[in-house]
């Protein structure tokens, strides 16, 4: 492979396309998952309920499953011809070869590790607060958002940025489910795997990498900064 | 006014508790392994009992035959723990004020001011409980509990987890709060000088079984009681009056009717009735009234009951019209001074090994 020197941080519409669609797809995948992985992590850390191991099986199937198979899962469960697909059609909302699908299927690939992080957190929590907070009154409900969610907030961080980087990462669910159009569904992993396949293309692929490797690394100090923040906060010494 | 009769079974441990209380502090008092800590909180909805009920104020909190459980927390009970558990995402402030904001409004008698001023805290309202002594927390966690206007409060051991000086810090505020604001207070514990202090009645469990309840110098004094796994927990419990000639030296002369007992510093004013905690150890016995010896405090008696534990032998000591005295000495000692069930002895005490948990005034409802 030849070394690009001159133009090699210039970046071309066609990749600044794929890195803000990636920012965007990434983004909207953590926020719009983040309470669903908030709800799921407490109850699978702290209530009990019929069924619980299933939805825990559930939860983790992303993780063990190829990505290929989850992606083809969500095709036939939300594509236009899929279960559920042609009724939320209806409703306006289309998931196939749009943007939204790629955030669909990131957020799906990202929820294990989301609700991993979380959970531990929320078990990490001496439960004799939660016992002195009902006997000062306050119900389950009111325990969980004064003492449980603020208490968890380092974990929950954690989750997130660790969503937000597997949804940048996201490839085979998101290839399968709603292909590898530019400019709607083409990410950065899929342009640069694109990049590899046309004469050329080294390059951009290149240039597209160190943007990746920048975002994550941003990312993840950025996590740590905010988590030691809370940890300090918090007074992590008991 | 609170009802408790339950049954519990955990494991092989069984518990069957039934007792009631009504105003100022109740003991319940026992060992470890008792079934103190699991009736308190079966009181406060941490558990469930198999069979019984627990009523406050006429009102059912858990009757399990009617199948009523009310949940922890509309149950308005105050509980701290031994280790305070103050929520560390807060300020003293915010953990003190947090109880009060779910307590309904016309229920709201418990004043923040008074009880930061009662406390001692007035300085650590803006800190984070996280930079607070355990002294400071354990004051803290008290004023929270209280500041949720309780109709019952519940003190799980408090200041087990304190050293010795933070224990003689917190005591007096406990009195004071039994004193100022009118709650019920369930405390548990198994040190009797914290009983003497407190408690104007106390539940003596053992082994999930309720041995006896009273106020604390009749329920200790029972002769059939032995309390204590090992015999430097024994101690005896003596009520006596203070005497005429007050204040010695810094001293206070106690009267009983069975002899005289002394004790550092004052304690309220002449005539007041004062309990006093005597451990077994520190008790040393004569055949002959003692001349020439350091020991203040001396009592005429009976012995009225032996029992042996290795080579140590405890001597029930029947004083005369009240009350009885433990005394731990050796086996050889009991068979030189020829010693058995009726012998007349001179039990001697020294008033240095006193502390200040061992001498408690009764509770003001008791002494009037």
């Amino acid at each position: 492979m030849e070394l690009p020197s001159v133009a090699l941080f210039e970046l071309s519409a066609a990749e600044w396309t794929a890195i803000r669609l990636s920012l965007r797809i990434a983004t909207v995948a953590t926020l719009a998952s983040l309470p669903f992985g908030i709800v799921t992590a407490y109850a699978l850390a702290r209530r009990q309920f019929p069924g619980k191991t299933l939805v825990n099986g559930l939860v983790h199937l992303p993780l063990v499953l190829p990505p290929v198979v989850t992606g083809f899962v969500l095709l036939m469960l939300l594509g236009r011809k899929g279960v559920f697909g042609p009724y939320l059609a209806e409703l306006g909302i289309v998931f196939s070869f749009r943007w939204t699908g790629a955030a669909v299927a990131c957020a799906v690939m990202g929820f294990p590790l989301m609700v991993r992080a979380m959970r531990l957190s929320f078990e990490a929590i001496d439960r004799r607060l939660e016992l002195a907070s009902e006997t000062l009154g306050a119900n389950w409900l009111w325990t969980f958002f004064l003492v449980n969610l603020p208490l968890a907030v380092p974990g929950i961080i954690v989750g997130a940025i660790l969503a937000f980087a597997k949804a940048l990462g996201e490839f085979g669910a998101t290839i399968t489910f709603v292909s590898n159009i530019p400019g709607e569904t083409q990410t950065i992993s899929a342009a640069i795997y694109s990049y590899t396949q046309v004469p050329g293309g080294d390059e951009s692929a290149m240039r597209l990498t160190i943007v990746s490797v920048f975002i994550a690394l941003f990312a993840l100090m950025a996590s740590e900064i905010v988590q030691r923040r809370a940890e300090k906060r918090l007074g992590n010494v008991e | 006014m609170i009802e408790v009769d339950v049954r519990l079974n955990v494991g092989s441990f069984s518990l069957d508790v039934a007792f009631a209380n009504g105003t100022g502090v109740t003991a319940l008092f026992g060992q470890s392994g008792s079934g103190k800590s699991l009736t308190l909180s079966i009181i406060a909805g941490l558990t469930r009992p198999d069979a019984g009920y627990v009523r406050l104020d006429g009102e059912s909190l858990v009757d399990v035959e009617a199948r009523v459980f009310v949940p922890v927390s509309r149950r308005r009970i105050g509980l701290v723990f031994q280790d305070s558990n103050l929520f560390p995402h807060m300020s003293v402030r915010q953990n003190l004020l947090y109880g009060r904001w779910f307590a309904p409004r016309g229920e709201r008698r418990i004043n923040f001011d008074a009880i930061v001023e009662t406390l001692g805290i007035t300085n650590l309202v803006s800190r984070s409980p996280t930079r607070l002594s355990g002294g400071e927390r354990q004051r803290v966690a008290i004023g929270r509990a209280l500041l949720s206007c309780p109709r019952l409060l519940l003190l799980d051991e408090p200041l087990a987890a304190l050293d010795m000086e933070r224990k003689l810090e917190i005591l007096p505020l406990i009195e004071r709060v039994r004193d100022e604001f009118d709650v019920p207070i369930i405390y548990v514990t198994h040190a009797v000088e914290e009983v003497v202090r407190l408690a104007s009645r106390v539940v003596i469990l053992d082994a999930g079984r309720v041995k006896s309840v009273g106020a604390p110098t009749e329920a200790f004094n029972r002769l059939d009681y032995a309390p204590a796994a090992n015999r430097f927990d024994r101690s005896s419990v003596l009520s006596a009056t203070v005497d005429e000639s007050c204040l010695a030296h810094g001293l206070t002369k106690l009267k009983h009717s069975a002899g005289t007992i002394w004790i550092a510093g004052s304690a309220g004013p002449c005539g007041s009735v004062v309990r006093v905690v005597v451990k077994a150890t520190d008790v040393i016995l004569s055949l002959a009234p003692p001349h020439e010896i350091s020991a203040r405090s001396i009592l005429w008696g009976r012995v009225a009951n032996i029992q042996f534990e290795g080579p140590i032998a405890t001597i029930a000591i029947e004083l005369r019209d009240d009350g009885q005295l433990l005394a731990a000495i050796t086996r050889g000692a009991l068979e030189d001074l020829a010693l058995k069930v009726g012998s007349e002895i001179y039990a001697l005490f020294k008033t240095a090994a006193l502390d200040e948990r061992s001498i408690g005034m009764a509770s003001s409802q008791v002494i009037r």
